[in-house]
């Protein structure tokens, strides 16, 4: 009845999600992601998850979502638990242990009169043949997806001692045609909401540090205008809509500025302005291109792209504006900032021939090492755990999305069928 | 070597389009172009930010502005109705990681100049735009920067800047599907439209 162990020396799982319109407020968005993860990552974890009992008939199978996750980290080894388990079940760990898992996940799903889910799992440590956790929760079906991301931030954590980002979000555009969406999703690409529709680009959106905001750029009025917009309500506000263009909004870590790039006075130069409203203050005066601002984790620095040199490169100055430090120094071109929350690394795109390429550099020093193998990567961006970068990139001739690990060992890819994915935000902790 | 085939070109047209053409004189001054000049010196070193009037002409293209000049009437002649109607002629198309206008389209450039001079209450905006090679964010910037290169030579020629605006889309929009150096040359410019 259990499935036999499968333990090729690389792992691919490939797992079709169809997003359904149940549940999720606001709109849901109809999209087929499908999230192949390729690649064996350094030290993993060997974690056999059982299928919960009964989830076929609720509208998440929550161990798949809880496995797809795990899998994405590139720390742990799934180990197909087969069907039949439930949290209850008495642990074997002696056939557990012979098929390789040092941990096993079991669990079951109920529904109840009232339609809500009940929800339990047991998380088992097969070494020490002892419980790590039991977990037993009621949930409406709408927030099932949310739970299945939340057990596994516990799995992970409690497992690897990390902290996790499964139950985070992300932001992008997608482009179908000449049609445009800017959606917000689960970090694992499902659960989509439609936040902004249109027919003219959007491009760069933000989050701010609560995650109840987004700030973008839309083009529907012909040109570049920063917006702002509440995610929960749907309401937005043109914030910054000067003379040329208005882009690249960056939100201060304690929300209460937004770094910016204005050409109001000629030449793309970078700005700020205090969201209560205000007038923005100019921060360079380079005589050449500034923008793509990015603050610090400490919220003291800004680190920016400019030409000033020749050829764009990454600087960083102290927040309020002064000198630029420059920071990158291979390369030619060399844009795109993000800085993960723990401060110790910059994620980067650098051109190289005509690739460009994602890039990763310890803050401290120490070597640029490349990540991928593509040639046209865009925005990188941090998981707020700074474990995960998400990227937009090109592969079959379409623009998707991927995640990797710091490493570059283990990707995986996002992908919207007959559309276009770009222009990824990952979102904070906590919704 | 393309200012060579280019003039040859426009001759011919200017040739072709010859028998409706008005004697009328060349009224350019004789060193113009500062603005793009000043772009020309190579991107190493953008000029001086405040006021952007930019350095005066610093390497100045030596003269062949007065044949420039003589399309530009001749285009305007053809259109028969002198300077009121706008020329056909929108997009100015910009070489890899340059702001400089090729004198190519100075002819362009000075008819824009004249409809809106002589009309004042009539506005532009002028979109720049890039191949689709690199970061959305900074593309955007370069594509603002070419807008902003037309609309300094518009101002110079003496329209007003409230008559104009520059912005830039970056390489959201493309004219040209597709990479390579062709398409990637469609793609790199400015466009002049009505507002």
């Amino acid at each position: 009845m259990r499935a036999l162990p499968a333990d090729p020396s690389r792992r691919r799982c490939v797992a079709a999600l169809a997003i359904g319109a149940a549940g999720l407020g606001g709109g849901a968005a109809r999209a087929q992601f499908r999230v192949e993860i390729s690649g064996v990552g350094a030290t993993q974890l060997p974690l056999a998850v059982a299928a919960f009992a009964e989830e076929e008939k609720a509208p998440v199978r929550v161990s798949r979502v809880i496995r797809a996750n795990l899998e994405r980290s590139g720390l742990f080894r799934i180990i197909d638990g087969g069907a039949g388990l439930d949290e209850r079940s008495p642990l074997e760990a002696a056939a557990w242990r012979g098929r390789g898992a040092d941990a096993l996940l079991a669990g079951s799903l109920l529904r109840l009169a009232d339609g809500r889910w009940d929800l339990r799992c047991r998380l088992w440590d097969v070494l020490k043949n002892t419980e790590l956790f039991g977990r037993s929760l009621v949930v409406p079906a709408a927030d099932l997806r949310l739970a299945a991301h939340r057990l596994s931030d516990e799995i992970h954590e409690r497992l690897t001692g990390e902290r996790a980002a499964y139950a985070t979000r992300i932001a992008y555009v997608v482009r179908t045609g000449s049609r445009y969406t800017l959606r917000v999703t689960d970090a694992d690409g499902e659960g989509g909401q439609v936040a902004l529709a249109s027919n003219e680009p959007i491009i760069s959106p933000s989050w701010s540090p609560d995650g109840r905001f987004l700030a973008y750029v839309s083009f529907e009025t012909q040109k570049a205008v920063v917006w702002l917009q509440e995610l929960q309500s749907g309401e937005r506000r043109p914030l910054a809509n000067f003379r040329g263009s208005n882009s690249a909004p960056a939100f201060s870590p304690d929300g209460r500025t937004l770094a910016l790039a204005l050409s109001r006075e000629g030449l793309t130069q970078l700005f700020t302005m205090p969201l209560a409203g205000g007038s923005p203050t100019r921060l360079t005066q380079s005589g050449s291109i500034d923008t793509e601002p990015v603050y610090s984790p400490d919220g003291r620095l800004i680190y920016f792209v400019s030409d000033r040199g020749g050829s764009p490169q990454i600087y960083r100055m102290p927040a309020a504006g002064g000198p630029g430090e420059r920071v990158t120094f291979s390369g030619g071109y060399n844009v795109s900032p993000s800085l993960s929350a723990d401060g110790r690394h910059m994620a980067y795109v650098t051109r190289q021939g005509n690739a460009f390429r994602l890039a990763l550099q310890e803050l401290q020093g120490g070597p640029v090492r490349l990540l991928t193998d593509t040639s046209d990567d865009e925005r990188p961006g941090f998981a707020p755990n700074s474990r995960l970068i998400v990227y937009a990139t090109r592969a079959d001739r379409a623009d998707v999305l991927m995640t990797t690990t710091l490493d570059g060992r283990v990707k995986s890819r996002l992908v919207a069928s007959g559309s276009d994915v770009r222009e990824p935000a990952w979102g904070p902790f906590g919704r | 070597m393309t200012t060579i085939r280019t003039r040859a070109l426009l001759l011919s047209v200017a040739v072709l389009l010859g028998a409706c053409a008005s004697k009328v004189p060349l009224d350019t001054p004789a060193t113009p172009a500062a603005p793009a000049a000043a772009a020309a010196t190579p991107a190493a070193t953008p000029p001086a930010a405040p006021a952007g009037q930019g350095a005066a002409g610093a390497s100045g293209a030596p003269a062949p502005q007065s044949q420039v000049a003589g399309v530009d009437l001749t285009r305007d002649a053809a259109g028969g109705a002198g300077a009121t109607v706008l020329p056909r002629e929108r997009v100015v198309y910009f070489d890899f990681d340059s702001f400089v206008i090729r004198d190519e389209f100075r002819g362009m450039i000075d008819a824009h100049a004249r409809v809106l001079t002589a009309q004042r209450s009539r506005r532009m905006v002028i979109e720049g735009h890039t191949d689709d090679r690199g970061s959305r964010e900074y593309n955007l910037a370069l594509g603002q920067k070419r807008a902003e290169a037309v609309l300094r030579s518009l101002t110079l020629l003496g329209v007003q800047d409230s008559q104009l605006e520059a912005v830039s889309f970056g390489k959201e929009r493309p004219a040209v599907q597709g990479s390579g150096e062709e398409a990637w040359a469609r793609n790199r410019r400015a466009e002049l439209k009505d507002r």
